[in-house]
């Protein structure tokens, strides 16, 4: 842990965006995490899409659970709003905070401990309601802040640091999120922002529920040979289904590639998810042939990363409820509560 | 690129920016720390070995270091004015706040035993004085000659008291002159030919640049009782020769030689006193901070005005006429002065001050004894780098050698000069130079604890005090700036970023996590393909615009990539070693000491190979 503030001295040529802001304006306090902690380039990746987004800090509401993970909120976006819930209860507070205000930009943060144990009942909920968020796991199969033990990502015959090897089958997040129906899923490492941050970006602009596993080596407890979430492992074993270029609508379209080798995603608001394909017949448009190649890939051992699945013509739950166009948060007493005549003429209206 | 090869002492040296660009290179950082620490003793033992006056210096350098200084690029478009550290006021502190007599007793003995060896300085200012403080603690014999009675040079005569006062001047030369130094004061050297009939085994000339430009327009000489030289005339100040000046005064010239005749004529009498410039504001040779002082006490300095007459009446002086121009620069981008056409200016005055320059005189030194002088300039032919004349026993330095510059320069000639004359009494080849002394340090104290403090302050630079004008003006010899106090002293020192501590990378155990890119304040770090410099400086985190600072470039790593960091703007915070789980990054003190005259200077350093 780093006992100084980071300074304030920023590199002179350092500019704002169109929100006015800086890139270091979306950072939080100095982390706390253990130094070379993968999770703190996730931060660092979603300060660099915020700042990229010209997102207004103070339109975000960052939510997070219990874990080294669920700590990082505090280390990105210092001017937004921040909720850290108890343990695995994030995806509730947040599909509430949803329904209160579904105009703000949801984050929720978590880690493999979070979501895939403790918090797996709310996880899986919060996806097939399709809630309107960027939900990040922040997975390096194993309890850092208790020391070390095997989380439930953990791959059959991993290595702990001790030198035990893993007997339990793992839980693929990225399998039950496409299973469950999220309609945006993909996969990043902390060790490669060039295709990091552009994931991020995608997600944020995403209308539903947008999951993005992120591989997170421990430095501390994960780290060593024979575990498959190491720095090393990772880099060797990395297979991107293909490289994404985040288009915003302003920017225009330069890159030539050869046909068939991109695919164009044109999300809600008309930005546009440029995919150069890695694997030649990956198409992530089509939810089964996703698991299946995930499936495929995983069996001999590779990790398949980038935008696995994407559903141009997404709902979110708002959508699916049909509320009224105002967020409920700025509806007045009468209109939340209209009165015993008017549950009179409801009920009424039911028998 | 090539991986960076950080045993070349240059490389860490540059990234030092004050002390590379310190003519004695002087460990800035180092002293600084110390100054902090409350450690005013070993402060000015730093500077005394680097430097040899770090009192007079403290108030009167030109400080090459400020500009140079990383803090002044750092503060860029950062919010307040971007300001360097105050390095040289920073330096009187620890002369301000020394103990003088454990000062005394650390200061070197005169040497016991004698070597048998006499060399001759001419003239007793910066430059001869740290010839002989190098050469006499090694035994050698030497004989100051001084014109005046007593040493310092220009530092004592033509510096103005309100700037430097004469009990510093007494106390550094004294240091010197205590070394079993021979002073002979009021002995002015009349004839080199003479001096070398004495049999010297070696002979330094430090007679400065003594000659003030005159400046010969109609009147010069019919209105001559109230038109001066500035250098003369500071001088005759001094020595209490001149002790008014009329109440106008005019003052030609945009040195800081200019500066000091303006504030001492306001001392003296003048009143309404107004400093004349050919050329624009902005190109006056003078320091800025000296053009600040003299505008502080009320003197306007007035530029784009070109003297053509001294105006007199009855053969008294009564005023001056300038033409106005206006600067035109041609296609080679050289400036001309080109009048304006308006109508000639005319101010009247009473006085007149020529500061316009100065030059080298050698009447004394005759063309025909070997000394080749140079046809153009008629200077002397001196080696820049050994200080030697074409009379290898004859060496240069100061002004007299290369023309005015100031007193940081001559004391980096005097140990050059040094340096020359041990090695050729001891029978070595002086073209090869000594090595500088180096030392790399890990500064790692903990887990997160480093022996230098790492945090930065976003202070803005701390002004130094002056004494109240209504005092200053009344007397010559009340010095205007008062020093930092102990508190300002200290929140200033920390403003300095520790430059000497250095950002030391390993290659072999980086895990290449991202930890240093992520955390860097600045965007100094970077991973990523290697390429051709000027291709790599444009795609970092950040560009690197600033060619005159290096790039650190790592040899190729596990995913291939290479590791560039930009030394520019780095604040040598250490948050990337804090943050880099296996310690590839480390931050190292390097402590570099250049090798002056002395046994150091005789060893022949084989440096290995890159």
């Amino acid at each position: 842990m780093t006992w100084i503030a980071k300074p304030k001295l920023h590199h002179p040529t350092l500019t704002c965006n169109a929100a006015g802001f800086t890139r270091r304006d979306y950072e939080g306090a100095v982390s706390t995490l253990c130094a070379g902690c993968g999770h703190d380039s996730i931060s660092a990746a979603i300060i660099q899409a915020c700042w990229e987004l010209d997102i207004e800090p103070h339109r975000v509401a960052k939510l997070s659970g219990i874990g080294c993970s669920s700590k990082t909120p505090t280390y990105f976006l210092g001017q937004s709003h921040g909720f850290n819930t108890v343990h695995g209860r994030m995806p509730s507070v947040l599909t509430g905070a949803n329904l209160a205000n579904k105009e703000l930009l949801y984050l929720g943060v978590s880690g493999d401990g979070d979501s895939a144990s403790i918090g797996i009942g709310q996880f899986v909920h919060a996806i097939r309601r399709g809630v309107n968020m960027v939900y990040i796991v922040e997975n390096n199969g194993v309890y850092g802040l208790t020391k070390g033990q095997f989380s439930a990502t953990a791959d059959l015959g991993s290595k702990s640091k001790k030198g035990v090897t893993n007997t339990d089958s793992p839980l693929d997040m990225v399998g039950l999120a496409l299973q469950l129906g999220a309609s945006f899923v993909a996969r990043g490492f902390s060790g490669d922002k060039p295709q990091l941050v552009p994931l991020i970006k995608a997600a944020i602009k995403h209308k539903g529920s947008a999951f993005l596993d992120v591989i997170s080596p421990c430095v501390a407890f994960n780290n060593h040979p024979g575990s498959t979430k190491s720095y090393d492992y990772v880099r060797e074993h990395n297979e991107a289904a293909n490289k994404l270029d985040f288009i915003d609508g302003r920017d225009e379209i330069t890159v030539d590639y050869a046909e068939g080798e991109l695919i164009d995603v044109t999300q809600h608001d008309g930005n546009v998810i440029r995919l150069r394909k890695l694997a030649a017949s990956y198409s992530p448009h089509d939810r089964v042939a996703a698991m299946n190649y995930l499936h495929e890939r995983s069996a001999k051992g590779e990790v398949v990363t980038g935008l696995l699945y994407v559903d141009e013509d997404s709902h979110d739950l708002h959508g699916h409820l049909n509320t009224v166009p105002t967020p409920f948060n700025r509806l007045g007493a009468k209109e939340l509560s209209p009165g015993s005549a008017t549950l009179e003429k409801i009920n009424a209206a039911l028998r | 690129m090539k991986p960076t090869d950080i045993r070349v002492p240059d490389y860490f040296h540059k990234v030092v920016d004050c002390q590379w660009a310190c003519p004695a290179h002087t460990p800035v950082p180092e002293y600084i720390r110390l100054i902090a620490a409350g450690r005013h003793d070993d402060a000015y033992m730093i500077n005394w070995k680097s430097n040899v006056f770090p009192g007079i210096l403290g108030r009167t350098c030109d400080r090459p270091c400020e500009p140079a200084c990383r803090r002044g690029r750092v503060e860029e478009n950062n919010g307040a004015k971007p300001e360097p550290v105050a390095i040289c006021r920073l330096k009187r502190v620890c002369a301000d706040n020394k103990d003088a007599e454990a000062i005394r007793a650390r200061m070197p003995k005169p040497a016991v035993k004698k070597n048998g060896r006499r060399i001759a300085c001419v003239g007793a200012g910066p430059a001869s004085l740290t010839v002989a403080r190098d050469l006499a603690p090694l035994g050698y014999h030497v004989t100051v000659f001084e014109a005046d009675a007593k040493g310092g040079g220009f530092m004592r005569t033509q510096v103005p008291r309100f700037r430097l006062p004469e009990a510093v001047i007494d106390e550094e030369v004294g240091y010197i002159l205590d070394l079993g130094v021979e002073f002979r004061g009021g002995t002015r050297i009349a004839s080199m030919r003479a001096l070398l009939a004495q049999k010297f085994d070696a002979v330094f000339v430090g007679s400065g640049a003594p000659r003030g430009r005159d400046l010969e327009i109609p009147g010069r000489r019919e209105a001559a009782a109230n038109i001066h030289i500035g250098l003369d005339w500071l001088a005759s100040v001094y020595f209490e020769h001149v002790k008014k000046i009329g109440r106008r005064v005019i003052v030609l010239g945009g040195g800081n030689t200019a500066m000091d005749c303006c504030r001492s004529s306001r001392r003296l009498g003048g009143e309404d006193v107004k400093v004349i410039v050919r050329s624009g504001f902005e190109e006056m040779k003078a320091s800025p901070w000296e053009k600040e002082d003299a505008m502080h006490e009320g003197i306007p300095i007035l530029n784009y005005l070109v003297p053509k007459a001294f105006v007199h009446e009855h053969g008294k002086l009564t005023g001056m006429t300038f033409e106005k121009v206006h600067a035109e620069h041609d296609a080679k981008g050289r400036r001309r002065l080109v009048p304006t056409g308006e109508p000639d200016q005319f101010f009247e005055c009473d006085d007149v001050l020529i500061a316009i320059g100065q030059e080298n005189a050698f009447p004394w030194i005759e063309r025909d004894i070997g000394i080749e002088f140079d046809a153009e300039w008629d200077m002397p032919v001196v080696d820049k780098m050994t200080m030697q004349s074409s009379n290898p026993k004859v060496f240069f330095g100061g002004d007299a050698a290369f023309g005015p510059k100031n007193i940081i320069w001559a004391v980096a000639h005097g140990h050059d000069a040094a340096v020359s004359i041990d090695k050729l009494l001891n029978g070595g080849d002086i073209r090869e130079r000594p090595e500088p002394g180096v030392s790399l340090i890990s500064q790692k104290m903990g887990i997160h604890e480093w022996s230098y403090d790492n945090d930065i302050s976003n202070d803005a630079r701390y002004a130094v005090p002056w004494r109240d004008k209504a005092q200053t003006l009344k007397s010559i010899k009340t010095e205007v700036e008062l020093g930092f106090d102990a508190k300002s002293a200290l929140a200033e020192a920390e403003r300095c970023l520790n430059c000497d501590v250095q950002t030391v990378f390993t290659k072999d155990v980086c895990i290449e996590c991202d930890a240093c890119v992520d955390i860097c304040p600045m965007d100094c770090i970077s991973f990523t393909s290697n390429g051709e410099e000027a291709d790599l400086r444009t795609h970092l985190s950040a560009p690197a615009l600033n060619l005159t600072q290096a790039l650190y470039v790592s040899d190729t790593l596990k995913t291939g990539r290479v590791m560039v960091k930009d030394e520019d703007v780095c604040l040598h915070c250490g948050l990337c070693a804090e943050r880099c789980p296996t310690g590839a990054w480390d931050m190292r003190k390097f402590f570099l000491e250049m090798t002056h005259a002395g046994p150091g200077c005789h060893k022949q350093v084989k440096r290995e190979a890159a």
